[in-house]
């Protein structure tokens, strides 16, 4: 698992990278009480703001942290956003891209790099 | 960056988990570990423990006695003072000359004096307005070696009677001073979260004894500043500077019910506050605006700035909300904000405007969950 600066943790799974939020940017949160999900088919380029996380505090976004086209979103998260809180880097996954070079995943933090990046 | 004042439980709050951030000039307890969304169901449930200590607690006393001192406060505030019986309390606010409002407070009859309690953003501009313009025999005291808890929630009377059992004697808006174990305690049963619960003044050295004593109790959890906005919210009450503010009327901001009758034209003690020709004018006539609740019909919370829109494509903004949120209790965003009076009806429905997007809203009544004083 790969991780960026945003505090979204990326996985490639069936040459899609499957995109959340880790369990630290949950804590910083708060509870989520309502996510908004790009369509599906939608091309985005990356550090677009194409997901809107709200907390009982406050509304935050997600960046695309690549350029691709979204896949698949997850509407569990409509239904039951506290899901994010309980579990960020399972089922809380937010959605699926496609991507032309997977490689390009070489240039994220590793976990042991995000844990220092937090502090 | 200035320096942030402290509460005296703010050792209390960190050796108990609070998330410290600033608010109104002192570093407090946003929340603790248990969490926002926690928090408010707790206080809903059982009982919450609030440090409100950053509120400005004020002593008003007079040398020539009782009546003429409410008199004086009368003279910058709309409401019945005068008619306060001695170990009441009541919701005021102070009005400037445009009929704006100035702060919202609580005034408590003791019997001798007036003690009041103001915002903590608006303290010290509060004690100067009072210090200027009330006449010379009123003394003007900022009390700043109390703390002030507010204990909130059904098991709140429960909670405090094992402390101070005459508290069940107490109703919605007493406000007693007793004597607990040779310590005065100024107790009002009020509160800002549409629950029925106590606001506890208690000299400083004893605050985080007292605190500890409640938050050791089952029923009792500590509460921070997020929670306390939102059960606020969903109690459908004003917070000075976002819904009410030097800009706003009493009437506008809808709590024209703090004026009683006899402050208003025709009463034996009509006007004579900063304001009062607009704001009798209003109470005759209508506003032109008025604050009202108001419900998004989808699950995305609308926050404070959210322009209103009288219809899904219109270009012409109607009014903006004040306050808003996801309410825990209710399950689903609430908000409140102005808009103006042809579109006050209960479920009116009007547009918000979200991320570009026009989203339907429907006008409510703001108590979005009846309080549950004990009256």
């Amino acid at each position: 698992m790969k991780f960026t600066e945003e505090h979204e943790w990326l996985r490639v799974e069936d040459d899609l990278v499957v995109v959340g939020i880790t369990e630290h940017a949950a804590t910083q949160l708060g509870d989520v009480v309502f996510v908004e999900l790009p369509e599906e088919g939608t091309t985005v380029t990356k550090d677009e703001e194409i997901c809107v996380i709200e907390s009982v505090k406050a509304a935050s976004d997600i960046l695309a942290p690549l350029d691709g086209e979204i896949v698949e979103v997850n509407g569990l998260l409509v239904d039951e956003p506290s899901k994010v809180n309980e579990d960020a880097i399972g089922d809380a996954w937010f959605f699926k891209m496609k991507i032309d070079d997977l490689s390009v995943l070489d240039e994220f933090m590793s976990e042991a790099e995000y844990k220092a990046f937090i502090g | 960056m200035t320096d942030l004042k402290r509460t005296p439980l703010y050792d209390f709050h960190v050796a108990n988990g609070g998330k410290m951030v600033p608010f109104a000039g002192y570093d407090m307890p946003v929340q603790y570990p248990a969490g926002v969304m926690k928090e408010h169901l707790q206080t809903r449930s059982a009982a919450g423990l609030f440090d409100v200590s950053h509120m400005g607690q004020v002593a008003l006393t007079s040398t020539e006695g009782l009546e003429a001192l409410t008199l004086a406060l009368e003279t910058i505030v709309p409401v019945s003072v005068a008619g306060l019986k001695p170990l009441r309390q009541r919701y005021g606010i102070f009005t400037n000359e445009a009929g704006g409002i100035l702060d919202d407070l609580m005034i408590a009859n003791t019997g001798d004096h007036l003690f009041l309690v103001v915002n903590a953003a608006c303290k010290s501009q509060d004690i100067a307005h009072m210090k200027a313009t009330l006449p010379d025999h009123v003394t003007v005291t900022e009390i700043t070696d109390r703390a002030l808890l507010a204990l909130q929630g059904p098991a709140a009377e429960t909670a405090l009677a094992r402390l101070v059992p005459t508290v069940t004697d107490m109703r919605f808006m007493d406000s007693h001073r007793m004597d607990v174990n040779g310590v005065e305690w100024w107790i009002s049963r009020s509160g800002y979260t549409g629950e029925d619960g106590f606001e506890i003044s208690i000299p400083a050295q004893i605050a985080a004894d007292v605190a500890a004593k409640l938050v050791e109790m089952d029923e009792v959890e500590l509460i921070g500043l997020g929670a306390r906005d939102s059960l606020r919210l969903e109690a459908g009450l004003c917070l000075y500077g976002h819904d009410i503010d030097t800009t706003t009327s009493p009437v506008q901001g809808n709590i024209a019910w703090a004026i009683q009758g006899i402050r208003r034209t025709g009463g034996a003690r009509a006007g004579g506050f900063p304001g009062a020709d607009r704001i009798l004018a209003e109470l005759e006539n209508g506003p032109d605006k008025l604050r009202v609740g108001l419900l998004p019909q989808g699950r995305a919370p609308m926050r404070e700035g959210t322009p209103l829109f009288a219809s899904s494509d219109s270009n012409d903004q109607i009014g903006v909300i004040t306050s808003g949120g996801f309410g825990p209790t209710v399950q689903a965003p609430i908000a409140m904000g102005y808009v103006p009076t042809e579109y006050t009806t209960d479920g009116t429905e009007i547009f918000a405007e979200l991320r570009g997007k026009r989203l339907p809203v429907t006008v409510s009544s703001m108590a979005f969950r009846p309080s549950t004083y004990k009256r």
